[in-house]
Parts: C-alpha cells; structure tokens; sequence
C-alpha cells in the first residue's frame, strides 16, 4: 500500500478516519499538557496517575456492569484523582520523597485494579470482555462518539489554558512570587493536575495504563529541545503528539499484528531522539560541533599569543622568525600556522614567518582582553 | 491444605523476601521509580531471551533480561548528564519506549512463541507448582522455587558482605567515596541484583507487581523506624506476611494472586500511613494542632508582657485584637491557666512570676535566635504537652 493510497483510506475508510483523528487529538492534548508535566518536574506523574486508573475501570463496571466508556473512564478519573492526591499526601505529610509514593501509588493501585479485572473475568456476566484493552489499549475500538469526547474535552482543555494562560506559566516558574501577588497557587495547582489526570484518562482507551506516560512526556520533551518559550513549547508538543498519532496508526495499520498503542510511543520516542541529536542550541550534535570549534579557536589564540610574545620584544613588528621556536609550544600545528595565514595575521616566507600589522593588533586585543578577563 | 497451595505460598514468600531487601536500598536512595522502569524494560530481554532459549525458566533469558534492566539504568543515566532533560523525565522517556519494543517484538511472532505479554507483566503464580525442576528423573520441586531461591540466597549473601558498604554509601555517597569504596559500582551492583531480582520474580508475580513487592513493604517500614537494620527486618516480615494473607485472600476471592498481595501491601500501608506513632498522618496533624496551639500561647504571652493597660488584657480584646476565634481563645486561656503563667482576674489576665520568667526566655530566643540554643530551650516550650 503505497502512500497517496493510504491518504486516500484514511478519507474514505470509517474506521481508519476514526482512528487517525482520535489519535491524532489524544497526541495533541497529551502533548499540551505534557508540557506542563514536564516543566513542573511531575514526568513521573502521568505513570502513576495512568496505573492509578485501572482500579477506577473495574470497580466503575463492577457498580454499573456498563461497557459504556464514558462511564468507565469517569471512574477511572475519579481513582486516578484520588492516586494523586493521595501521592500529595504522602509527600506531605510523611517523610517519604515523591519517588516512594509514586511507585507506591502506582503499583498498589495496579494491583488493587488487577485484582478487580480477574474477579470481574470469573463473574458469569458475559458481558465483561473488553476490559482488557484499557492494560495496552486498543485503538481499533475507538467509536465517533469516542472522538468527539476527546474533541470536547480537547476544546474544554485549551480555553482553560488559555484563559489562565498567565496564572499556569507564573505559577510554572516561580511559584513564591505566584503566591506573593496573591494567586491562589493551591486552586491552580490543583487546576492543572486535575487536567493532565482527565488527559491521562482520556488515552487510556487508545494507548493503555502502561504505556500512557510516554504520550505525555515524549511529545514534551522533544519540544523543548526546540525552544525556550512556554507557548512555543506547548505548540510543538500538541504538532508533536498529533504527528505521532497519525504516522503511529498509519504504521501499525500497514502491518498485520502491530497494536496501535506502541508503534505510537515508538514514533514519539523517535521524535525524542531525533529532537536530541539534532536541535540546533541544545542539540548533542551541534553541541559536539561547538565544542570542537571552540576548542580549535582556543588553539588559535595559544598560539598568536605565543607569537605576540616573540614579537613584543622585537622593534618592527614584520621582523622574521623561524618556524622551528614554534614547535614546542603545545597548541601549535601546521594547520593552526595556516589558518593564521589565511585570516592574514601572519606571512610565512621559506621557514620564517612574521606578523602583519593586523595580526599585531588582533594579538595585541587578545592579549589585553585576558588582562581585562582576570581583573 | 495441599502441597501445591503451600509450595505456592513459599514461593511467594521467597519473592517477597528476595524484592524487600534491594527495595529498601532503592526507597532510601530515592530510586525507587528505577525499579519501576526495569520493571517494564526488561520485556525485551526477555522476548529475546525467549526466541534463543525457547524457555522462559532459563538461566540464559535471565541473565539477558537483567542485562537489558542494566542498559536501562545506563540510558537513563546517559540522557540525564546530558543535561536536555531532568532525571525523571529521563526514566519516563526510556521504559516506555523499549517496553513498547518488546510488546511489538511478541505482536510480530504471535503466532510461533507461547508468550504474551498479559503472562510476562500479570504473572500467574497459581501455575507455579505444575513447572518441576526434575534432576536426573527425581523432582525436586518447582522450577521457579529454585530460581527465586537461588536468587534470594545470593541478595543476602551480598547483604551480608557488603552491609557496612551500602549503608555508607547510601546515607553519605562522599564519605563512601572519600573512605575508597566507590559509589559507582555499588550503584550498579544494586541494579544488577534489582533487575536480577525483578527478571527472577516476574513469573511468580508479574513484572509491575514485583515494584509493588520492591517499594510498599520498604516505605511502610520506613513510617516506622529510622534504623536501617530494622527497617529491612520490618520490610521482610510485611512482605512475607502480605504474601500469605494474599494468597488466602486470592484463594477466597478466585482471583489474581499477585493482585491480591498487591492489594493486602496496599492495606497495611495505608494502616500504617495513618495510625504510624510518630510519622503517621494521624499523628503528625495531632502534632501540627499541637505546634499551633503552643505558638499561639507563646503569641499570647507575649502579648501579656508588652501591654500593662487593663485595656489590652481584657479576655474579650483577645477575640478582637489578636483576631482569635472564641473556641482558640478559650483553650489557649485554659492552657495558660493549667501551666500557672497567668492570673484571671476579673476578666483581667496578667502573667505570673513563672510565666513572666518563662516569657523573658523566649524573647530572649526570638531576639538570639540561634539555632544550637533551640535544644535547651525545647524542654521549656513543649513542658505543657499532655
């Protein structure tokens, strides 16, 4: 299936249309409020937050026997609040650190919800298949109704934080001073957990418990090696997101057996990687690029200054010297020698070289603005 | 009760056993998110391990599987130093994506390998007892009891040659360092038993249930002591005694063992963060009522020796001025009254001789304020408690 076909499909094709728009919508809000998560230093968060929902599910379908999702997932947002407040507790008021109640909350409420599904399977009601998906998610089950639910809450999400777009990044990156111009921190802070729960919540269906935290953080995270503004990074994310949403189930939909749910997390990770090696300031590429450069032009000025030395105790400037004093000086080669000459600092005749007026003075700065360095 | 049943909850003792003692080093190094991650990565090791061996009880898928738990360390560590995102940020970002490796891995060979992925991260320790070890014809029990066993007898090996190592270079990584153990490699030594640990315990208990094993019992003991020592004694006896009263639970429930030893970890921590004695939720909101009460008593002493006009003293001003509510006032005035610092007459409230000694003392800290004179002055501040 090439291409332009697949394109073709995804316009045409139900439940390929519904499953790249879903997708698509879930990366862009997980993306947004990822970027929060991870600015906030709560990456971990979403982990817990989404294992913390299991329990949520089951108990939700033990009380209604409902298969409805909306129903479900309301349930898992409300276990997936109480998970978090109950991490805030612990991290409170006991002397536990926020990784010991994270692993905690998350493993224990796994369990509690394991427990619950493999009740619910023994029961005779027929009708309990299905909860499986929600451990790695099933994207194939995705139904309109579904993703005109993740549309909504997608549009609720983005007022809100447009509406208090100023309190949120205030709040992000200096929470004292929030509190000093009298916002209520606690109502915000509470604000933008509960959002990135109902985010959490929302993909459970599509990607899994297991595998949610990837979609918050990966989109997040390849964003910010991209720029240093909050609303640039929330942009990138949410594109970030929507683009492994839609290449993730274009890739596991030209495949048989591949679950919509990793191939997704593979693509942001790739978007991660690639966001790593290649970003232009914080890129590890250009970073090794700029340090090499650094470190040559570093060799440079050893050596002209090296050479004012020479020349400094000499009336003319231009008076020849051989090339050989230059050897045992450490940050001397040919190609530093070369350079010098090309940038016309310094003329090479035969085995001498000497100083041209520009290389003087060039040196002669140099050596100054060390002195001014050290004052 | 069976042979089978019991040989179940032996096994699920030894796991218990063999995951607290790592667990505690991981909580008290504030790791315990790591376990968490290997926990997930190890699913491609073991997928590998699986294609090679075809077995999933082999010593080889083992060791590959624990080696993917080390690469995930070392990836995590690698992204954090440079320096483009933070530690955790870091830990969320790699598990995921070699877990998701591993579950596409199992996708694409469904059809041929008996293993999926619901097996690796639930477990099913009810089926523990039908996989034997048989040496040269004679059964010796189950597979997974030696390899947890063995497992078990070389962590507590370790822990006793290495304890004075790992306690030092857990509370202090300097002074380890300083003393010439390096930190480094009991950092990874910890990971490789950690990720050992977890690899040999996932068919028991599942991978994501062996964090459960690894964290709860360590932190629930932690609420109740500050030893190391007992903090490992107290971890081992409640995951030993989840691990029994789980599998009755599971046993009476017809549901998933590990789910149920999860859930019974999850009740006694939650007994234990509220009603711990010194560090529990309970007590620490008695003690913070406590604290308020006491300052409010010191503010209102205070206020007594600055002011000598009757107006100032009356008991009513105290609702007014000092804009306490009725109920605050009246306790903070019957404490005072309990303790002899003031005289009520009436209405008029003025110190006595030992509350205005005790008065000058405090202003006296507050104006010093140095830290070292807190300790003297402690007995003096919380003589009124009880």
């Amino acid at each position: 299936m090439d291409v332009t076909e697949y394109i073709k499909l995804v316009f045409t094709d139900y439940t390929l249309r519904t499953i790249t728009l879903g997708t698509a919508i879930l990366g862009a809000v997980t993306g947004m409020l990822g970027s929060f998560a991870v600015l906030r230093k709560q990456s971990l968060l979403g982990d817990a937050i989404s294992h913390a929902a299991l329990p949520g599910i089951a108990i939700a379908f033990l009380l209604t026997g409902a298969k409805n999702s909306n129903i479900l997932l309301l349930g898992a947002l409300i276990s997936g609040l109480i998970g978090t407040f109950w991490i805030r507790g612990i991290v409170k008021k006991t002397h536990l650190k926020s990784d010991t109640a994270l692993g905690l909350i998350l493993s224990l409420f796994f369990g509690f919800g394991m427990l619950l599904l493999t009740f619910i399977q023994k029961q005779p009601n027929a009708n309990q298949a299905g909860l499986d998906k929600y451990l790695f998610g099933q994207a194939a089950t995705l139904l309109e109704s579904d993703v005109w639910m993740m549309a909504i809450v997608t549009g609720i999400c983005l007022s809100v934080l447009l509406l208090f777009w100023k309190e949120f990044k205030i709040l992000l990156f200096d929470a004292d001073y929030t509190k000093t111009l009298g916002f209520h921190t606690k109502f915000i802070d509470i604000l933008i957990t509960s959002f990135i729960v109902l985010a959490i919540v929302l993909g459970l269906q599509t990607v899994g418990v297991v595998l949610m935290s990837a979609m918050l953080l990966a989109p997040a995270a390849a964003a910010r090696q991209w720029t240093n503004s909050l609303s640039m990074m929330v942009l990138l994310a949410a594109i970030f997101g929507a683009f492994s949403g839609v290449f993730g189930t274009a890739i596991s939909a030209s495949q048989n057996n591949l679950s919509t749910g990793p191939v997704i997390v593979i693509v942001a990770s790739v978007f991660v990687l690639v966001s790593f090696i290649f970003s232009p300031t914080r890129g590890l590429l250009f970073k090794q690029i700029r340090f090499i450069k650094n470190r040559r032009d570093l060799q440079l000025h050893k050596t002209l200054a090296f050479m004012y030395n020479i020349v400094e105790s000499h009336e003319n400037i231009s008076h020849p010297h051989a090339i050989k004093i230059l050897n045992n000086f450490q940050g001397y080669t040919k190609s530093t020698l070369q350079k010098l000459v090309r940038k016309n600092y310094v003329t090479i005749d035969g085995n001498m070289w000497s100083f041209t007026e520009e290389g003087f003075k060039a040196a002669t700065n140099l050596y100054n603005q060390q002195i001014n360095n050290n004052e | 009760m069976s042979s089978a049943q019991l040989e179940i909850q032996l096994i699920a003792c030894l796991v218990a056993i063999a995951c607290a003692i790592p667990g505690t080093f991981l909580v008290l190094r504030k790791m315990a998110m790591i376990s968490d991650a290997i926990s997930h990565s190890i699913l491609p090791g073991i997928v590998i391990g699986f294609f090679i061996t075809q077995d999933l009880n082999s010593p080889l898928l083992i060791l590959l599987a624990a080696l993917t738990g080390i690469l995930t360390v070392v990836l995590v560590e690698y992204i954090q130093k440079t320096g483009l995102v933070k530690e955790d940020t870091a830990i969320g970002l790699v598990f995921p994506a070699l877990f998701s490796i591993g579950v596409i891995m199992i996708a694409k060979n469904a059809n041929d390998v008996h293993l999926d992925v619901d097996a690796v991260l639930l477990g099913e320790l009810a089926f523990a007892p039908f996989d034997r070890l048989i040496i040269s014809g004679a059964d010796v029990g189950p597979k997974s009891l030696w390899i947890i066993g063995t497992i078990l007898a070389i962590t507590v090996g370790l822990l006793f040659a290495f304890f004075k190592e790992l306690k030092i270079s857990t509370f202090d990584a300097g002074l380890a360092a300083s003393l010439g153990f390096s930190p480094v490699a009991i950092h990874y030594g910890l990971m490789t038993v950690s990720s050992v640990t977890t690899v040999g315990a996932f068919d028991a208990v599942g991978a994501i249930l062996v964090v459960a094993l690894m964290i709860a019992p360590a932190a629930t003991a932690y609420l109740l002591t500050n030893e190391l020592k007992r903090m490992l004694i107290y971890a081992i006896c409640f995951g030993v005694c989840s691990a029994i009263s789980g599998y009755w639970v599971a046993h009476w429930l017809d549901a998933s063992i590990a789910g149920s030893i999860t859930t019974m970890l999850g009740i006694l921590f939650l007994a234990v963060y509220l009603f711990a004695p010194n560090k529990g939720v309970i007590a620490v909101l008695y003690r913070e009522k406590q604290q308020r009460t006491e300052v409010s008593l010191l503010t209102f002493l205070l206020h007594l020796k600055n002011h000598t006009d009757e107006r100032e003293r009356h008991v009513n001003h105290l609702n007014e001025h000092i804009n306490w509510q009725k109920v605050r006032s009246k306790s903070v005035l019957d404490l005072a009254l309990k303790n002899n610092m003031i005289l009520l007459d009436n209405n008029i409230v003025s110190l006595t001789e030992k509350g205005e000694a005790f008065t000058s003392k405090a202003i006296n800290y507050i104006i010093t304020n140095k830290d070292a004179q807190i300790e003297d002055m402690k007995d003096d501040f919380f003589l009124f408690r009880g």
